[in-house]
């Protein structure tokens, strides 16, 4: 702000506390004209009348004190133009403060943690209850509060995982992040060899198919698909490409998703969760991940 | 003396404005009791966009807002600034202007809001063609008051024309700085203002809004059908003049206080607190006045019904001008912030206060502009009295414990610094106060319902025989 923005904010301020003190004590010296009580002002409207009483003293005290108090508190605090207040408080200043209060008080705790070996720690109830906490708190948007995931956003409650479900696997993938991406083949497959491939993905989870669609959709998978998939269906944890044998399906398993997902293909993002939680928040929430397909 | 000038009066745009008042404030609130079931049964109205809940609310605040408290406050004050003034209108022509103008915003209102097509400006969310409707409408009711003070047969102006005078004229520097706006296509528009200096001029808009509109308004419907209904003289003619002028100084710089711990300055944010705290003498400045005009004839208040709306909607201006300055004060809002405490303390004002006075202020005035004494039946007036005060304070009971249980379980940490509680938790034990709520505000639909059938049925019977004594 500049020094005339700061004295213009500094003078309407001191206009107004003021402004209401001399109104104050101008109103209280308007005399009434004979010096009885209960007169009117002589004037009428409409037939209503206006005594002239004095301002109750009460009221008169707590307009004094409020205003006494908006002195006071700008002189501590920040409002006065770029007069910073006598406390240098500001919002940022007590955010930090609290920040830092928290981080000494809890740190401990965490820190009791940090080197213990996650399969270990997921037998611990006080470690996986405070996983449990961070996780309902951070993590529930996508994967909802009880960790069994959503139509894009993977259960992590079962033993299916797409990235591997080893403790450092695990752990991995929550302070890294991931990207799993499913190329879209829309434009290199014709839809009869995409609805020939349904039938064979399908037939690979033991779903009812159309057999010789299924067949010939092998002939594709062979060629297309086996390189992430792997040729007997069953995924690859190193790219994230999901099992085709286990009827677990990440985007919907009916044929209309199926088909969608092969000509459109399909983009899933784990964000890295290094700076939001840190090394001992992530090693929890990894724990509780890890303790609820492995109790 | 007015008894001889009152055949001249217009008194058609005050039965018109009246009547609208009835009707708005029943379609208002039943927007209202809409929403708050959506809060219960969030599936009620199926998933129809029209009826969705984040387009029904701005359609329920801007109608009980600025149709029922709207219609409320030109009826009053174009019948207030005649009978004080002892002068008609300056002109019929446009007394209907203002009426079929203001009736049209509020149409257009009802109809483009449920379309979706909104400014996402809180109290303000009109697109910009409406908006300038808006304001051709204000200047002509601008005119039709100020042009009416100007041809007074009185030598002094009224104290309840001082403040209808200080909310027509804030009113429009308000909605024509906050509008500001740059059209992109007759639906859609972008404020001419970005970032947190867009927040700030919403929120001066918006807490002045309050200000103006719903305080300064209202007290000046409050001064004139008080000392009328209890036949006393107001108070004191000092306190009006300190409070009015420390009232309409000060409420200018309340708004910061909405912006609490955001990307708001620091300086602006405390002056906004520091002015939130000394507004507290000035509003309470016309509780006192308004109460204390009933000395001396406190027995009325046993027998008459629409006393009793007059003076408890002063208690609850009372009640929730001191609970608005405590609010503001930083710490208390870091608590009460966001949660259905504000809801609570916004109904205290808008149905305690600007209801309850309206409420009161129709039941006299009604009667007045059909030519009869009185509405024809007291006895609904005292019903309605008794089922809207058990309303309000369901209602406001119910949204300040959750309000408060929102803020505690937000903030509630366990000993490791985690949330205790994730959002859902706090939303699941709302849900009870959600359904007090909703009951409190059927129980002020239903009164509003009565006062309907009481005000059809006074119509129906006609003037008084010995028409035109009353003055």
């Amino acid at each position: 702000m500049s020094d005339f923005w700061s004295w213009w904010v500094i003078i309407i301020v001191a206009i107004n506390i003021f402004g209401c003190w001399a109104l104050l004590y101008w109103t209280r010296r308007i005399k009434s004209q004979s010096g009885l009580d209960n007169e009117t002002t002589g004037h009428v409207y409409d037939g209503i009348e206006e005594y002239n009483n004095p301002l109750p003293r009460w009221w008169l005290n707590m307009f004094y004190i409020t205003l006494v108090f908006s002195i006071g508190y700008l002189i501590l605090y920040p409002g006065l133009g770029n007069f910073a207040g006598t406390l240098g408080w500001t919002q940022e200043k007590q955010h930090s403060e609290e920040v830092e209060v928290a981080s000494q008080t809890y740190q401990p705790l965490f820190d009791k943690y940090k080197n213990v070996p996650i399969a270990e720690l997921a037998k611990v109830k006080q470690a996986t209850e405070m996983g449990k906490r961070i996780f309902v708190n951070t993590c529930f948007g996508c994967h909802g509060s009880d960790a069994r995931g959503n139509p894009g956003y993977p259960n992590l409650t079962d033993k299916d995982w797409l990235w591997g479900g080893s403790p450092e696997q695990v752990k991995h993938s929550i302070v890294n992040g991931r990207v799993g991406v499913m190329p879209p083949f829309g434009a290199s497959l014709t839809a009869e060899q995409i609805d020939q491939l349904v039938n064979y993905v399908g037939k690979l989870s033991g779903n009812k198919v159309d057999e010789t669609k299924a067949a010939t959709g092998k002939a594709t998978f062979d060629t297309q698909c086996f390189a992430c998939h792997g040729a007997d269906g069953k995924g690859n944890i190193a790219l994230g490409a999901p099992n085709l044998t286990d009827n677990i399906w990440l985007y919907g398993g009916s044929r209309t998703s199926i088909a969608d997902t092969i000509r459109n293909g399909r983009t899933g993002e784990m964000p890295a969760h290094q700076d939001i939680l840190g090394e001992a928040k992530s090693h929890l929430v990894s724990a509780y991940v890890y303790s609820l397909s492995n109790e | 003396m007015s008894e001889n000038t009152s055949p001249t009066y217009n008194y058609r745009v005050v039965r018109q404005f009246s009547i609208m008042t009835v009707v708005w404030g029943i379609v208002g609130m039943l927007v209202g009791c809409i929403i708050a079931a959506q809060l219960f049964w969030p599936d009620l109205t199926y998933g129809i966009e029209f009826l969705t809940y984040g387009r029904l609310r701005p359609l329920h605040t801007n109608a009980v807002i600025f149709a029922f408290g709207g219609c409320a406050l030109m009826a009053t004050s174009l019948y207030v600034v005649q009978r004080t003034c002892q002068a008609p209108l300056i002109s019929n022509g446009l007394a209907a202007f203002v009426f079929w103008g203001w009736q049209l915003v509020i149409v257009l209102a009802a109809v483009s809001l449920p379309m979706g097509w909104t400014s996402g400006k809180e109290y303000a969310e009109l697109e910009w063609p409406i908006d300038i409707l808006i304001a051709v409408v204000w200047v002509a009711y601008a005119i039709l008051f100020f042009g009416t003070i100007m041809k007074r047969k009185s030598q002094h102006i009224y104290v309840a024309n001082w403040f209808y005078g200080a909310f027509i004229l804030t009113v429009a520097i308000l909605h024509i700085v906050n509008s500001a706006a740059v059209p992109v296509s007759m639906t859609k528009s972008y404020s001419a203002y970005a970032g947190a200096i867009d927040a700030m001029v919403q929120w001066w808009y918006g807490h002045n809004a309050v200000g103006f509109f719903l305080t300064a308004g209202f007290l000046g419907m409050m001064y004139y059908f008080i000392p009328k209904q209890a036949e006393r003289p107001v108070y004191s003619y000092r306190l009006s003049i300190v409070h009015f002028w420390a009232l309409i100084a000060i409420y200018m710089w309340a708004g910061p206080h909405h912006l609490h711990y955001t990307a708001l300055p620091n300086w602006a944010q405390s002056l906004g607190m520091v002015f939130s705290l000394i507004l507290l003498a000035p509003s309470w400045g016309g509780m006192i006045n308004g109460i204390m005009t009933l000395s001396g004839a406190w027995h009325k208040l046993r027998t008459d019904p629409i006393l009793k709306f007059l003076i408890v909607s002063l208690s609850f201006y009372g009640m929730s001008t001191f609970e608005g300055p405590m609010m503001s004060i930083k710490t208390v809002n870091a608590l009460s912030h966001y949660t259905d405490w504000t809801i609570g303390h916004v109904h205290s004002g808008a149905l305690g206060w600007v209801a309850f006075v309206s409420i009161g202020a129709m039941y006299y005035l009604i009667p007045k502009v059909f030519g009869r004494k009185n509405m024809v039946n007291i006895g609904l007036i005292n019903i309605h009295f008794w089922i809207s005060t058990i309303g309000v304070v369901l209602y406001i009971a119910a949204m300040w414990i959750a309000g408060v249980m929102q803020g505690l379980m937000w903030r509630a940490v366990n000993e490791d610094g985690t949330l205790t509680y994730s959002f859902v938790e706090s939303v699941q034990a709302t849900y009870p106060y959600y359904a007090i709520r909703l009951l409190g505000g059927v129980l002020f639909l239903a009164g509003m319902f009565i006062m309907a059938y009481n005000t059809y049925k006074t119509i129906q019977a006609g003037p008084d025989a010995d028409t035109g004594k009353e003055g």
